[in-house]
Formats: structure tokens, C-alpha cells, sequence
């Protein structure tokens, strides 16, 4: 945050129950490191060129996490709210498409990878 | 030439492990590499898509592969 910042558009995934319905258990996430960084970076790139923005955050875990933990973090600071708004909205979105990070469901009776199949 | 391919999420389990080497012809390029590897593991074309990354950086099917390129296999991400 810096004097200029007249606000913090922060967005927090966390781990939900279920998924169509079915009792999710756990998600287990993995990332191909190097290059889910590169990709984080190109998005902060793109971010900075599009939009007035001062900082930007993006924090992702990888491993095992429990129902209601937090697997990824994105702030963006700006000084007005819709720069940070669109942002932090495009940078999510974005991390979604391109960042080679792979999320696993645990299901009682079995697991998935998702988007692996159509 | 031999080449070292990396595998992560769906494609670790498709091919049973995180890592698998294949022999290529000095010029091949990315899409004969899909060709090889989807002959010897069918289950890669069930997958909605899948990319090959080069270096870090995702490639194209015509991209020419060099020996000590670092090659991974990127199924459908789903980060986030």
C-alpha cells in the first residue's frame, strides 16, 4: 500500500464442500513451478499495461488442503476502485486459464482431476 | 535423439510416472512428439486438450524440438 492507494481489491478461493452436488473430502493441488510463476508473471505484465494500478498479489498453494482452506490469494492495488476491481477479476480469471497449476478432487468414493476430461 | 518429457497432474497418472523419455528424430517437431506419445498412451486423446510446454514457455505444434530442450506435458489446468 503505498499514499496513492485508494484501494485494495483482494479475492481469496477457498476449498468448498461439494461440487454438483457431490460431498467433495479434499482438493490436493500441484503446480509445474517454474512455469506457473513465468505464467503468474506474464499475467502481472498484462495486468500493469491494462489498468492504473499500483501493486499487485498473487499467492497460490500447492498440496493437500482441507475443506474451507485457502489455496489462492490475488490483491491489487490502485487509486480507484474499478482499476483494482477489473484487475484483480482479470487476474483470477486469467490464473484459470494459463497458469500450469492441476487441482484434484477427493470424493468419498473416488477422485478427480478436474477439467482433465470433457 | 532421446528427450526427457514431464508429466503433471492427469498425465503423471497416464503415464505412471513424472517423467518419461522418448526418442525423436533430430528435427522432430511437437506434434510428432503428440503422435508418439499418444500411439504409445491412447488415454492422452480422451483428455479435453493438452499443451506441450517448451522451456517453460507453452509451444506450438510446429515448434522444433532441440536436444536439452525441457519438455513437459500440461493437461487442462485448473488452478485457482
Amino acid at each position: 500500500m503505498s499514499p496513492e492507494t485508494g484501494g485494495i481489491d483482494v479475492f481469496i478461493g477457498t476449498v468448498r464442500n461439494a461440487t454438483k452436488g457431490k460431498a467433495v473430502v479434499r482438493l490436493e493441488f500441484e503446480a509445474y513451478d517454474k512455469m506457473a510463476i513465468a505464467e503468474m508473471e506474464k499475467i502481472t505484465q498484462q495486468a500493469l499495461t491494462n489498468w492504473p494500478i499500483q501493486r499487485i498479489l498473487i499467492h497460490h498453494r500447492t498440496g493437500v488442503l482441507q475443506i474451507g482452506e485457502v489455496p489462492v490469494v490475488i490483491a491489487v492495488a490502485a487509486a480507484h476502485r474499478d482499476a483494482a476491481f477489473e484487475a484483480c477479476r482479470y487476474i483470477i480469471d486469467t490464473l484459470k486459464q494459463t497458469v500450469p497449476i492441476w487441482k484434484k478432487e477427493i470424493f468419498e468414493d473416488g477422485e478427480v482431476w478436474v477439467a482433465a476430461h470433457p | 535423439m532421446k528427450v526427457n518429457i514431464l508429466a503433471f497432474g492427469i498425465a503423471k497418472d497416464i503415464f505412471g510416472g513424472s517423467l518419461v523419455t522418448a526418442e525423436l528424430t533430430n528435427d522432430a517437431t511437437i506434434s510428432n512428439l503428440k503422435y508418439l506419445l499418444e500411439k504409445e498412451y491412447p488415454q492422452l486423446k480422451k483428455l479435453a486438450t493438452y499443451m506441450v510446454a517448451v522451456n517453460n514457455e507453452y509451444a506450438l505444434d510446429g515448434d522444433t524440438i532441440h536436444e536439452r530442450d525441457e519438455i513437459a506435458i500440461i493437461p487442462p489446468v485448473s488452478g485457482g
